[in-house]
């Protein structure tokens, strides 16, 4: 059916139809549960989107088993997948945009500085400071103001650097493991992809130590003025996609250990997982320079 | 491969065929395009004489807001991805889109992501009712609790357009024909391959801010609130770093389409090809640098006023690269003027009409005077109505014979043209008056002296939208039989989709064909 010639179109599929249904009651039961209304939707298309996801890389997979993938179309699974990325990385752009349009305009103005500096008779008694420990309510209203400030910050030279450092360690394992993969040594493969899995899931243990000891003891949380809403949402998201390039990684091993898949020379599967994990590692450094670092 | 389309519903559902797919982005398009438009025919409705008449100021503000969003959304949007569908494999030599089944999603979205921004209407407290720029903090401390599934809508759909976008950067990259260099690619093509990075870079942007205002509503942040030290002005530079790509994504592929009209109709090659490409890179590059145009009047230092200004003004140069060669390509030509040329000419004088009122908007000063009146109405209608819409009508005339195999009717066409030329000048060209007098946007009531243009702009508007019916007939009767279409259809037209029979057959291209 498919030769070097010939590019694979696949029949007719059910899949995307499905996929739909589940991505939309996602996105109708989080907006009902967020409204007040129940969670039911929301979990039942989670579901349904996870079985959909495990028959279509299925497919895939069996597809590419059966040799109908030709070159030039393997080709276009990694033009999808970097370009993939690439709308992540403008995603994190426009919340690393609003940290530093805060930083840079709204607050200096806020506290009274430049041609704008005049909204600071809004908020009297308001200093600009980075991070941000009073909020404009609170400097303004004393007792009564609604959105305080937190009452310390994390401090980057503890759990934060010990996490640049396991992040930086996976992208190394991970790294690693494609080459031993190259080489078709399987066993050492495995053994530093799963290095690189436990690092993944070492990082998301201390994140959770660390938001644990924010809520807790610093006062930090979402709702402390645009410290906490800048902190958490770049850091939350991060989280959220370490959590996912984990679990992408986790299959991959699954997929080597019980069922053999990946050769020398064709294993896009894993090259795109890791390429994942590559991106959030950035991400990271990122995070560490400009919110820890920079922001303490 | 060799198969036919299924019998049935289930052709339509689990498709991976890219005319099929092209097809229903169309007619969803369609049928958003006429629920878009009879929003606007309720605000023209209501805007007839002065004082209240029709609805209350509540429902006045879901219209308008609703409008925007589905026209821009829903009507022009996916219209340009069912004609990139179509045409994009037929234009290269390729035998389907590069990612047949993520095709497929990427269409299934956007019904049910509508469904669910319609069903807002009837909501408790209504629909979104805050523009469709959605400004804070009228969109999260003082917006209807609908606003949340206006927020995941917006996201499913900004997942359907990024799809589509890899899809055909994967296409236009990867499946070409042997032979078919980028230089050698139909402008629609490249006008496309750029749109795409446009989507790829500011779709998830989109999807940034819709997130920040979910937080701020539910969740306690203060993205957009100056008593945590946030502020709402973020809000405007987050939405037009998006909003200001998102107007050129709706209208580079226009570029395209009557970059392929034109010459065919003039019967003679596209004056300056080359330029053409890299006047609508530079367009694309320059929409990323522009953004704060939109927010003139929000409080920016003064530099950064200058700095945005003279920044928009270099858009008219790559512009005026364009227009100047679709005049010189039909300089001297052998003219004909069947639909899809008098749409395209059309295209031209009108869209240049709205670059000059864009210009105009441009001069910082000059902008305070004319913000947030019915002259930025007049000026975004006149480059969407006549540019976005006008090169998709134009475009589905021209190649109509070549998906049906019939010619539509040329007197019908005609008729459609003209009615719909008249209608949208009648209606948008009065709006430049009462704007420049004052008359602000996004209010059901207005002062006495603007009555007589708000007259005529909505006669003219009830025009447009009954002509737009003779379109829907027309081109039901041409799928339904008519005079057979030959597979070149055009005299002499350039390009590969040309060289395959009419209708195109259900695969085509299965072997690449020869590029010289």
């Amino acid at each position: 059916m498919a030769t070097e010639s010939s590019y694979y179109v696949p029949e007719q599929s059910r899949l995307p139809i499905f996929a739909t249904i589940g991505l939309f009651m996602i996105a109708f039961g989080a907006a009902n549960w967020i409204n007040g209304g129940s969670a039911y939707i929301f979990f039942a298309g989670s579901l349904a989107m996870a079985a959909v996801l495990w028959f279509w890389f299925s497919a895939v997979i069996r597809e590419n088993m059966a040799g109908l993938n030709s070159d030039q179309l393997k080709r276009s699974y990694v033009w999808g997948m970097g370009w993939f990325i690439f709308s992540e990385v403008m995603f994190f752009a426009a919340f690393f945009g609003a940290l530093y349009y805060i930083r840079t305009f709204a607050l200096p103005w806020l506290g009274g500085e430049g041609d704008r500096g005049t909204s600071n008779m809004l908020w009297e008694g308001f200093e600009n400071n980075w991070p941000l420990m009073v909020t404009p309510d609170a400097a303004a209203h004393g007792d009564a103001a609604k959105i305080v400030g937190p009452k310390d910050i994390i401090d980057p030279w503890h759990l934060p650097l010990l996490n640049t450092i396991i992040l930086l360690a996976s992208s190394f394992t991970v790294h690693v493991a494609h080459v031993y993969l190259k080489k078709n040594k399987r066993k050492a493969f495995n053994i530093w992809l799963t290095a690189t899995v436990a690092l993944g899931f070492t990082f998301l243990y201390f994140q959770a130590v660390e938001y644990y000891e924010a809520y807790v003891h610093l006062g930090l949380t979402l709702e402390s003025g645009i410290y906490g809403t800048t902190f958490f949402m770049l850091t939350g998201f991060h989280g959220a996609h370490v959590t996912l390039g984990t679990i992408m990684l986790l299959i991959m091993l699954l997929r080597s250990v019980i069922a053999q898949h990946f050769k020398p020379d064709d294993h896009f599967g894993f090259e795109a997982a890791s390429w994942y994990w590559h991106f959030v590692d950035v991400v990271w450094v990122a995070l560490f320079i400009f919110v820890y670092v920079l922001g303490g | 491969m060799a198969h036919g389309p299924q019998p049935g519903l289930s052709r339509w559902l689990y498709t991976t065929n890219h005319k099929d797919i092209g097809t229903m982005y169309l007619w969803f398009s369609f049928a958003m395009f006429l629920l878009g438009g009879c929003m606007a025919l309720v605000i023209r409705a209501e805007l007839f004489e002065p004082g209240l008449q029709i609805v209350q100021p509540e429902f006045f503000n879901q219209m308008t807001t609703m409008h925007g969003l589905i026209m821009v959304f829903g009507a022009v949007m996916p219209a340009f991805v069912g004609l990139a569908n179509w045409m994009i494999p037929m234009m290269i030599g390729a035998p389907d889109m590069a990612l047949p089944r993520m095709n497929n999603w990427s269409f299934w979205i956007l019904p049910f992501a509508f469904a669910m921004l319609v069903s807002t209407l009837f909501m408790d407290g209504g629909a979104p009712n805050f523009g469709w720029t959605f400004y804070a903090p009228l969109s999260t401390e003082y917006a209807p609790p609908s606003v949340t599934f206006f927020i995941f809508a917006i996201h499913i759909m900004g997942a359907s357009s990024i799809m589509g976008a890899i899809n055909i950067i994967a296409t236009i990259l990867n499946m070409r024909a042997p032979g078919m260099t980028l230089m050698k690619m139909p402008l629609f093509v490249w006008t496309w391959l750029i749109t795409a990075y446009l989507l790829i870079a500011v779709m998830p942007v989109l999807a940034g801010v819709v997130t920040m205002m979910l937080m701020d509503i539910h969740f306690g942040t203060s993205f957009f609130s100056a008593a945590g030290g946030g502020d709402p002005v973020l809000f405007q530079h987050v939405f037009w770093f998006f909003g200001h790509p998102e107007v050129y994504i709706m209208i580079l592929p226009a570029f395209g389409i009557v970059s392929a009209i034109i010459p065919t109709f003039a019967r003679k090659p596209l004056f300056g090809y080359s330029s053409m490409v890299y006047a609508t890179a530079s367009i694309a590059f320059l929409s990323f640098i522009v953004w704060a145009h939109h927010m003139f009047t929000v409080g920016m230092p003064i530099a950064g006023e200058l700095f945005f200004m003279y920044a928009t003004m270099l858009i008219a140069v790559p512009t005026g690269v364009k227009v100047f060669n679709w005049v010189t390509t039909m300089f001297r030509g052998s003219m004909t003027f069947e639909t899809p040329m008098l749409f395209a000419v059309a295209f031209v004088i009108l869209f240049t009409i709205g670059g000059f009122s864009g210009l105009m908007l441009s001069i910082a000063p000059a902008d305070f005077q004319y913000h947030d009146t019915y002259f930025v109405v007049a000026h975004f209608h006149y480059v969407l109505v006549p540019g976005a819409i006008f090169s998709i009508t134009a475009a589905v005339y021209y190649w109509l014979p070549k998906w049906t195999g019939n010619m539509y009717n040329e007197t019908m066409g005609k008729v459609h043209f003209w009615l719909s030329f008249i209608g949208l000048n009648v209606t948008f060209f009065p709006m430049h008056f009462v704007g420049l007098a004052g008359m602000p946007r996004r209010i059901p009531d207005y002062a006495l002296q603007f009555a007589d243009f708000n007259q005529i702009a909505s006669v003219g508007a009830f025009l447009f939208g009954a002509s737009q019916l003779v379109f829907l007939f027309n081109v039901i009767r041409t799928i339904q039989g008519g005079k057979k279409a030959t597979d070149e259809v055009w005299e002499n037209p350039e390009g590969l989709e040309w060289t395959v029979a009419s209708p195109a057959p259900y695969h085509t291209f299965s072997t690449p064909p020869a590029v010289r």
